[in-house]
């Protein structure tokens, strides 16, 4: 019970650390820490396989393109937006929206019929994290990963070749598209990093 | 039999946070590196809130779920920041009011 207050808390601050950094270098760093502390959370929740996933794949590859790609940018920790700010114009409406989206799901949430579960969900004993066998456990996820529910397993397969090819195809050079004068905006006077330093 | 610690409503609730804050995240920051991480925060939101109805209801399909969404977030991801270099590269800067080359 207080695990779970302390995870919730942790967790709304990271995420609104990640949020209101303006530089991306350190909303990637409160990233990892909200990752971090989601993976316990699910560990709370008997989802084990889930929270060795939510390490590697997100924390562990996910986030190191992040980097990657903030590197590349040689973005650096400066903020990188230039013109005018919008922001103090649409900070109220956009936070009255979230607002009311906020007070109206949880509304649901709250007065919804979430208490409603099957009998053997009252009865069923999910068992220790680690033990073997049991709910959520990850030999429980395995087999029903690879039996029932092995058709979207497969298909995965195939998202993930089209996000190859795709990006493949977004970052090759093979094909320059011609940038017109009124759709880009002449280079800023201030001073810019190159993208890719040339040092010998 | 180990009930639940804390009610399922307690963690969609949670969810629910996690989701609007990520909400905030794209529709305030003009960064999309920012962005695209609001949009993570968005997918572990929702990964969150089909955990912990998996274990409410004692049925692994959540945690199914959860990891094909995990395996879409990190295509979404590739692809969304392929997205950012290329742009960076046209424009040279990536401030998405600045990117409008699609715009009629």
């Amino acid at each position: 019970m207080i695990l779970f207050w302390v995870l919730a808390v942790a967790l709304v601050v990271t995420a609104m650390f990640t949020v209101t950094q303006r530089s991306p270098v350190y909303s990637v760093v409160g990233l990892i820490a909200n990752f971090v502390v989601l993976a316990i959370l699910y560990l709370t929740l008997n989802a084990e396989f889930i929270f060795v996933i939510q390490i590697i794949v997100y924390t562990g590859a996910i986030l190191v393109l992040f980097v990657f790609v903030i590197n590349l940018l040689s973005s650096g920790t400066g903020p990188f937006a230039e013109g005018p700010n919008l922001m103090p114009r649409a900070l109220v409406p956009a936070l009255l929206v979230v607002l009311a989206g906020f007070a109206f799901l949880t509304y649901g949430i709250l007065h919804g019929s979430l208490g409603v579960l099957p009998a053997h969900a009252a009865t069923s004993t999910p068992g220790q994290a680690g033990e073997a066998g049991v709910f959520g456990s990850i030999a429980d996820f395995g087999i029903a990963l690879f039996t029932t529910h092995l058709l979207p397993f497969e298909v995965t397969a195939l998202i993930l070749m089209v996000a190859v090819i795709g990006v493949v195809v977004l970052a090759s050079d093979a094909s320059p598209v011609p940038t017109r004068g009124h759709h880009v905006r002449p280079r800023s006077t201030a001073k810019r990093e190159p993208i890719v330093k040339a040092e010998r | 039999m180990i009930p639940m610690a804390v009610d399922v409503s307690n963690y969609v609730v949670l969810s629910a946070v996690l989701f609007f804050i990520g909400v905030g995240g794209v529709i305030l920051r003009r960064n999309p590196l920012i962005m695209l991480m609001s949009i993570e925060l968005i997918f572990n939101a929702a990964n969150l809130a089909l955990i912990a109805f998996s274990r409410a209801w004692m049925n692994n399909a959540g945690q199914i779920f959860a990891f094909l969404v995990i395996t879409v977030a990190a295509a979404e991801a590739a692809i969304g920041l392929a997205i950012v270099v290329v742009a960076f590269r046209r424009s040279t800067t990536v401030d998405v009011d600045e990117v409008s080359g699609l715009r009629g």
